[in-house]
């Protein structure tokens, strides 16, 4: 007996990620996924829309038109918000939080455009959150120095490290979690909504697709990208 | 001990219903946030941009809790890991 399906079998519920075709690596068999599709997707409407915007600010004019508008309010809203958290230390983090900011937006909300969202996969949001975590760990030890870095660890008392060391290892796999997790949720819940009820899902789905993608990516976002300016900037701080 | 596979699976669905109850906690808790935030801007409406940003950041926070057991609902249902 098929055991595939916990749902009913009638109807296509389908939010897994799907293996596009194979290759032989070094004896391993390497899938490329869907998630790699939206990726290369994500990828290339930021690289379209970064070329046009480095074409638009080279050739600035004195009265913006449109599309430099919406570029100088996207880079003004990014400096408002990184320089509100991080202080002294925004202009070395404005690229990175900037890049994952823009880049976990667009994926959030490719569940508008048909896409299966790339960071309702779990190895999407891990290698963010590592990123993360190397990055927190670099500029502690550029700016606490070793004796600080083990000072913060046996913070109370010596006694109490292994439970910062646990504390410091959690913060990636919250960070890579948390946004997995709602965006996952809104997946699937757009999947059973159009899997189960596809006979009366004609255009009210609308509204939830503007909370679960538009509104519920926004928010993940923007959490995302603060936790990870307030641990940075944590980390940074010397005293 | 061998155990029948349909009993398994029976017992993931149960299971997967009760990690769910987790969401209860981060219920209650957003809707605390929200409750001392509309008091705040009832105090201070000039702050309401700050207090708004401040209440998301905090809710989604406290919604982790609540994820985690949908994580485990959905692996118990999806990734079936004891009924192999």
């Amino acid at each position: 007996m098929e055991q595939g399906v916990l749902l009913t079998e009638s109807a296509d519920i389908d939010f897994m990620i799907h293996g596009v075709f194979s290759y032989e690596l070094f004896g391993q068999t390497v899938w490329i996924t869907t998630t790699h599709i939206c990726v290369l997707i994500v990828m290339l409407v930021i690289i379209a829309f970064c070329l046009a915007a480095n074409r638009v600010v080279k050739h600035a004019s004195e009265v913006p038109g449109t599309f430099q508008n919406i570029v100088e309010m996207v880079v003004e809203m990014l400096d408002n918000m990184i320089g509100g958290v991080m202080g002294k230390f925004s202009p070395k983090f404005r690229n990175y939080i900037g890049t994952i900011f823009i880049f976990i937006f667009l994926s959030n909300i490719s569940g508008l455009f048909g896409l299966r969202p790339p960071t309702a996969d779990y190895g999407v949001t891990f290698a963010l959150g590592i990123m993360t975590f190397v990055i927190i760990h670099y500029n502690q030890f550029k700016y606490q120095k070793v004796k600080g870095v083990i000072a913060g660890l046996c913070d109370p008392w010596p006694i109490w490290a292994p439970i910062n060391i646990i504390g410091e290892i959690a913060v990636p796999i919250s960070l890579s979690l948390r946004l997995f997790a709602n965006v996952l949720s809104g997946t699937v819940m757009m999947a059973l909504i159009y899997g189960l009820l596809s006979k009366i899902a004609i255009i009210w789905p609308g509204a939830l697709h503007i909370y679960f993608d538009l509104f519920s990516g926004a928010i993940q976002t923007y959490v995302f990208c603060m936790l990870t300016m307030t641990y940075i900037a944590n980390a940074c701080e010397t005293d | 001990m061998e155990f029948n596979t349909n009993f398994i699976l029976g017992c993931s669905a149960i299971g997967a219903g009760l990690a769910v109850i987790a969401g209860i906690g981060p219920g209650i808790g957003q809707g605390i946030a929200a409750g001392h935030a509309a008091a705040a801007v009832g105090r201070n409406p000039g702050a309401k941009s700050d207090i708004t940003s401040t209440m998301l950041l905090g809710q989604a926070v406290a919604e982790t809790t609540g994820l985690y057991g949908l994580l485990i609902a959905m692996l118990l249902l999806f990734v079936k890991p004891l009924g192999k």
